[in-house]
């Protein structure tokens, strides 16, 4: 056992590293600046490159292009340069680009509070730039899994080609905590599915609409095509209702179908238990402590923290809500999660949401007195 | 075996040109063409990276690797395909419009010397959305935007660009004769390279202001603009520099973050510790300690700072958890103990402490005024015993008396934290002022150390 007392920024790069991102750009901004400089220590030694862009704008672009030519990318940064970034998340969803981004949430809207933590991206990131296709993204509760989501990040952005947000937070990011990152359990590491030397390439290659096109790197031996406006499989412009519609198609269906495969949960299920919490990030650990106080009281109590935020993993909430006559939704935002819950919860049952947005964080017992469990 | 030599790296046929008849963009994509050609570059070494607007389209034609990014936005993508393969050839091709929209990339790359080419079709307004001003727009142009002649000042793209560090910058017009040369030479450049091509739009600015290219070479004099090569002064290019000023820095640090199990600690239950004082009192590094002491003694911590954005100024206050089961909460809703070490420090924790239980204790500076509080008050001269430790020794003098009065863990699992994680002449002054805290609750603390 080899323990170490680290912030969630830098277990970020270091499951960055240890995913082989090779290519970092970044833009400074609190809660998130110790990311780049965490990547600045550890990415030249292996070759790569972390480098500061002049805004979030170019950050995002440098990502792009990177990454088309190769390099596993990664960004990192907060609610004013996520609205920098708007843009560009679209262009690297139509041009199928293997990415990943980090938003350590603080306080918003606007500059809001530097310094402070919240939870108030969790829609923005899902809406996050023109089209409404589907996305990807991952909420850490802790140091560890800050370090275990982001490697799983940068899996899921060559599994799908797409941009991958992990939901950070302030409270997340700059908090110290134990941790034992040898003992963290690691899938492989998925390296770019790349089209053979001699096999003709097509940009955005599929058969069946949920395939995942292979790729070619810009400068190696296909010639690459890549662009922001509305394409065929070969990346040639076209005004075809028919094939924008299937392009659209496999935008949303490359994940939408393997919603499962995505899905990510901790479940803490009590056969009998009528009430149910759902949570997710920093405030699933206040959830738990929650938990633990109810089960001394005797009662009975289920938890379900989801991991992967987008796309919302409608089944296993579904399941989660069999049985159970209360669902109680805590966040550090107005209601924004509650919402998708709103959409599946069955008739019957009580739906209670516990929402502070004053850069606190929702304590135990918070949850405790508004989820009516004294 | 010689390979056949590329007669074009255009494909009109299966695509034709999309511009209107006598646009000069057109001319433009045949002189890049040409230039390519010249040169005989492995189309698949070549990436053209092209904007958002009419001149946007010039990617689809070229038989090299293409990239048709965001409007203004075509310099980033081509920096980041450099960036990542610096052995590739990457132009950029943007309009007079994306110079505005994108106009901090034009600054940034010619400042870092990103070996990119910048070739800019300069037809004074935004041909795509119908021939709106643009930054390049003449003096008294009018476009539907500026009905009444525009006066805002046209932009110098090259003295810009000059301005902002770029090694190579040339002014030309799509009608020289000479800009296939213009344009390998651009290529060809290892750093920085930007050419303005002024031409004209014949669908909008040439008919509404009967603007013909004698009107251009005209408005070059009338402002000043230069023609031809306006700065030559190559210097070496960012990635070459990036690379060789960072790995004389390969070596990876050796990791001292690493902590192993040494000490046994003494707590049934979690402990809250709330340290406040001022910025530049080391109360942010010397939480971090005692996280590391903890942790070596089979603890759980966590460690939040609280403090301005302005850090050297104002409070600062670190809230840390020890506790020999996993902390979930990491909020500190009835600390146990607070350590108050300045004004700021009781200013910015006023409220925590009237608010606490008599079960906590707050260690403070004897000198300091508290507000009211049910928690049990010890005060110590912590001030007067830093005095003779050192500078900045405050925070952990304060710290020494804590853990010798509660014992969480040995006072030795901090010292050794200390030394393992501080410079030594730094670790000297604090291994001091432990032991002056400690003797502030026990004159024989050090014994057994
Ligand atoms: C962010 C954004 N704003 C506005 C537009 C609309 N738009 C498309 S082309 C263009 C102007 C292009 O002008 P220029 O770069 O000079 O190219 P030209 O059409 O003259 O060749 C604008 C404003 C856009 N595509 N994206
Ligand atoms: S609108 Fe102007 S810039 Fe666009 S193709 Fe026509 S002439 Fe060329
Ligand atoms: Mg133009």
């Amino acid at each position: 056992m080899s323990y170490e007392f680290i912030e969630g920024n830098e277990a970020v790069a270091r499951a960055a590293m240890k995913a082989g991102c090779n290519f970092f750009a970044g833009y400074p901004i609190t809660p998130a600046s110790s990311i780049f400089q965490s990547m600045l220590d550890l990415i030249p030694s292996t070759g790569g490159m972390a480098i500061q862009a002049e805004d979030e704008i170019a950050a995002i672009g440098f990502c792009i292009g990177a990454a088309m030519a190769g390099r596993k990318v990664m960004t990192a940064t907060s609610g004013p340069g996520i609205s920098l970034y708007s843009e560009n998340l679209g262009l690297a969803t139509i041009g199928e680009t293997p990415m990943v981004i980090i938003n350590v949430q603080r306080q918003g809207p606007a500059t809001g509070s530097a310094t402070k933590g919240a939870e108030g991206d969790i829609q923005f990131t899902r809406w996050g730039t023109s089209g409404g296709l589907p996305v990807i993204a991952l909420s850490p509760a802790s140091v560890a899994e800050a370090y275990e989501l982001t490697y799983h990040a940068f899996n899921l952005a060559e599994r799908f080609r797409v941009p991958v947000t992990l939901l950070s937070n302030k409270e997340v990011g700059l908090t110290r905590e134990r941790v034992d990152l040898d003992a963290i359990k690691l899938p492989p590491r998925r390296e770019r599915i790349k089209v053979a030397e001699d096999e003709a390439f097509v940009p955005h290659g599929f058969q069946s609409s949920a395939d995942v096109p292979v790729m070619a790197d810009i400068g190696g031996e296909h010639i690459v095509r890549y662009t922001t406006s509305t394409h065929d499989q070969v990346a040639k412009l076209t005004t075809n209702p028919e094939i924008i519609g299937d392009m659209l198609a496999h935008y949303n269906n490359k994940i939408i179908n393997h919603v499962d495969e995505i899905t990510r949960v901790k479940e803490d299920f009590e056969t009998g238990a009528q009430t149910l919490f759902i949570s997710y990030g920093v405030t699933s650990r206040s959830v738990a402590a929650a938990v633990e106080t109810v089960r001394r009281k005797g009662r009975k109590i289920s938890s379900l923290v989801i991991q992967t935020l987008w796309p919302v993993p409608e089944k296993v909430i579904l399941e989660a809500m069999q049985g159970i006559k209360k669902v109680i939704v805590p966040e550090m935002n107005l209601g924004q999660y509650l919402l998708e819950i709103q959409r599946l919860v069955p008739a019957n049952v009580e739906l209670v949401g516990i929402n502070k947005m004053n850069t606190t964080l929702i304590s135990p017992r918070q949850i405790i007195e508004e989820g009516g469990l004294l | 075996m010689t390979t056949a030599a590329i007669a074009t790296y255009l494909d009109t046929e299966n695509i034709a040109l999309p511009y209107c008849p006598g646009c000069g963009h057109k001319s433009i994509v045949k002189q890049l063409d040409k230039a390519l050609v010249k040169l005989q570059l492995d189309p698949k070494k070549v990436v053209i990276v092209t904007d958002i607007g009419c001149i946007g389209l010039a990617d689809r034609n070229f038989m090299t690797n293409t990239f048709h990014g965001l409007h203004g936005r075509s310099i980033t993508y081509a920096c980041g395909v450099k960036l990542a393969r610096p052995e590739l050839t990457v132009i950029a091709v943007k309009g007079d419009g994306a110079c505005g929209i994108g106009g901090t990339h034009l600054l940034n790359v010619a400042r870092r010397n990103i070996g990119i080419t910048l070739l800019i079709a300069n037809n004074f307004n935004y041909g795509m959305t119908g021939g709106q001003h643009s930054v390049t727009t003449p003096d008294d142009g009018v476009t539907p935007t500026t009905p009444w002649g525009n006066f805002e000042q046209p932009m110098d793209l090259c003295a810009t660009s000059s301005a902002a560090g770029a090694a190579w910058v040339h002014r030309a017009t799509s009608f020289d004769r000479d800009l296939p040369d213009v344009l390998a030479d651009a290529i060809s450049q290892e750093g920085f390279a930007m050419v303005d091509i002024w031409e004209l739009c014949s669908a909008y600015y040439r008919p509404r202001n009967d603007f013909r290219r004698a009107d251009m070479m005209a408005m070059l004099t009338e402002n000043q603009f230069k023609p031809g090569r306006i700065t030559d002064k190559p210097r070496k290019e960012y990635s070459a520099r990036y690379f060789e000023t960072y790995q004389a820095d390969r070596n990876v640090r050796e990791d001292r973050s690493k902590i192993s199990l040494q000490f046994e600690h003494r707590l049934d239950r979690q402990m809250g510790i709330i340290i406040a004082g001022s910025a530049g009192q080391k109360i942010k590094s010397i939480a971090t300690l005692l996280g590391h002491a903890a942790i070596a003694s089979g603890l759980h911590a966590t460690q939040k700072d609280d403090y301005p954005i302005t850090v050297m100024s104002g409070h600062s206050l670190a809230e840390v958890i020890l506790s020999p089961h996993v902390i979930e909460y990491t909020g500190i809703d009835e600390p146990a103990i607070v350590v108050v070490i300045s004004m700021d420090g009781v200013k910015q924790a006023g409220a925590c402490i009237r608010a606490l239980p008599e079960t906590s204790t707050i260690y403070a500076e004897e000198s300091l005024e508290l507000p009211d509080t049910n928690a049990q008050v010890r005060r110590f001269a912590f001030i007067e015993a830093a005095k003779h430790v050192g500078k900045l020794s405050l925070a952990t003098v304060a710290i020494g008396t804590v853990l010798q009065d509660t014992g969480p863990f040995p006072l030795a699992a901090f010292t050794a934290a200390i030394q393992k994680n501080q410079k030594p002449a730094i670790a000297e002054v604090n291994l001091k002022a432990i032991l002056a805290g400690a003797a502030l609750v026990n004159p024989n603390a050090a014994i057994g150390l």
